[in-house]
């Protein structure tokens, strides 16, 4: 796959190509179709300011308590799973350090409880769009044949060469790509908003299942940091993607949907 | 092309009709219902009314959840405390003997509760977990009278809507929906783990609400005051942490 040296020509020249090969329209023949939908645009960007903002206050608010538990209960007095070795900002902590930071937690659970609300209608309405619209099936689940261990072997290979991806991969993701991304939107976002959710005293209240399921109320707060660690994990690696592949092309596709073909000899 | 884009245009102003009718109709319902929080204003009211809201909805009726007595939290965890004032002090020196609760407000007969008072009435316990906002929490048992009782004491008048709490020490006071007032697990909490309530962990009298975070089961308890809005109260947010930016709903 990806022969370093053919990329660069190929992102040019071999995007129009590509592109006609698409469904055939009535369009006049200058207009490409987008890369992405527009509702796949406009929702990602919001799920990415919403993941920022979820991300800082989720970290202002461990720093309040930076100490982690197993099971139902945890404080001072009680063992610890692990604690992270940061200052904090309440009295309360000790930390082995010889000052308390502010205390930033009525800002920062009205903009993390917010941020949830939006990014999770958004993610109800990316989800039903996608599943009415096909997104799904046609963008991200693999086709039988990429799922042999022959692609995967040859794709991971490609990965971890850091080669630069092939010309069609600008206008449909790779199997592993696609795996990762199913992963993130089935499996990693309903698990941080079950165990975000499993800390509420309210919403336990009305499902207890939620929280016994986990372990317990601490436990959930554990799993809540961990799942965060892996999507955190995994924002590196997409954003790594997006320079490898070449960052302005990319950026355009998910902004105005349309490929670059700057620096192409079209 | 113009015929699709005038029909396009057509049916998304009918759309955005629809849309802000549809808000206009969801908020005054939400106001009739008591789905509003009094900190709605501001950048964050989306998201605070929208907790709020469905979280009224879906636990108008659950119970917090509750654990065996082996769950109990050994030795129960004491949060930090300001110095008590002189006053406290004082009532403390008599084993807090002379601690009265003043109720007011919306209510047929304005009273006044002595600790013994409050004793007289059948107990109640409950063994539930306080959780704080900043990560800990402990489970402990809880010894007191609901808040309900005291209330049908006082007899409530129809058109009350909050409960809003003071505590002895100065700029520490809450406020709840009826909802949480009249709920079986809202207590005034006078006993922990088969004793007396320590001083650490509210005593002599905290209000337990059991399904919202810490800071809204305030400690040293003195005064109840039952009201329909809560915009005479401070800032008109509905409590001193909401003054102080903090979620006046604290069920997450």
């Amino acid at each position: 796959m990806a022969e370093l040296g053919t990329v660069g020509a190929a992102l040019g020249a071999g995007v129009p190509g590509t592109a006609s090969a698409a469904p055939a329209t009535t369009a006049p023949a200058t207009k490409v179709p987008a890369r992405h939908s527009a509702l796949v645009r406009v929702t990602h960007w919001i799920a990415t300011l919403c993941f920022f903002a979820l991300l800082v206050s989720g970290i202002e608010l461990v720093i309040s308590h930076p100490r982690f538990y197993w099971g139902e209960t945890g404080n001072d007095t009680t063992a610890t799973l692990f604690k992270l070795h940061i200052p904090a900002s309440r009295n309360l902590v000790p930390t082995g350090y010889g000052y308390v930071l502010p205390d930033q937690n009525g800002w920062s659970r009205y903009l993390h409880f917010q941020a949830a609300w939006i990014v999770i209608l958004t993610g109800l309405l990316y989800v039903i769009a996608g599943v009415l619209s096909g997104h799904f099936r046609k963008n991200l689940v693999p086709g039988g044949c990429d799922l042999s261990w022959r692609t995967l072997r040859t794709t991971i290979a490609s990965h971890l060469r850091f080669a630069r991806p092939s010309a069609a991969e600008a206008w449909s993701y790779n199997v592993l790509q696609r795996l990762a991304y199913l992963f993130v939107i089935f499996v990693l976002f309903p698990l941080v908003i079950w165990t975000g959710l499993a800390m509420s005293p309210a919403f336990v209240s009305a499902v207890p299942a939620s929280v016994t399921l986990l372990g317990g109320q601490q436990s959930a707060r554990t799993l809540h940091f961990f799942i965060t660690v892996a999507l955190v994990l995994f924002l590196l690696v997409h954003v790594t993607m997006i320079f490898l592949a070449g960052f302005w092309s990319r950026m355009r596709a998910m902004i105005t949907g349309r490929v670059s073909t700057t620096g192409g000899n079209t | 092309m113009s015929e699709l884009s005038r029909r396009k245009l057509i049916v998304s102003g009918l759309a955005a009709t629809a849309g802000v009718a549809g808000l206009g109709v969801a908020a005054s319902m939400a106001q009739k219902f008591g789905l509003v929080p009094p900190d709605h204003g501001g950048i964050y009211g989306l998201g605070e009314t929208l907790t709020y809201a469905s979280q009224r909805l879906l636990t108008r009726h659950s119970l917090a959840r509750e654990f065996s007595p082996s769950q109990i939290s050994k030795p129960p965890f004491a949060n930090e405390i300001e110095p008590p004032t002189a006053e406290f002090k004082r009532l403390q020196a008599g084993r807090f003997a002379e601690w009265q609760m003043s109720v007011s407000g919306m209510v047929e007969r304005p009273a006044s509760f002595s600790l013994a008072q409050l004793k007289s009435y059948p107990s109640r316990s409950q063994i539930t977990m306080l959780q704080c906002e900043e990560g800990w929490s402990y489970i402990a048992e809880w010894i007191g009278v609901p808040l309900s009782l005291v209330l049908n004491v006082v007899g409530i008048q129809p058109q009350a809507r909050y409960v809003v709490y003071y505590s002895i020490e100065p700029d520490w006071w809450e406020s709840i929906d009826m909802a949480d007032a009249l709920h079986p697990q809202t207590f005034l909490a006078y006993g922990m783990n088969g004793e007396e309530l320590p001083v650490a962990n509210g005593g002599p009298l905290r209000l337990r609400v059991p399904r919202q975070v810490g800071y809204k089961s305030v400690k040293f308890i003195t005064h109840l005051t039952v009201t329909d809005s809560l915009k005479r109260f401070g800032k008109g947010l509905g409590s001193a942490s909401s003054d102080a930016g903090y979620a006046w709903y604290a069920g997450i």
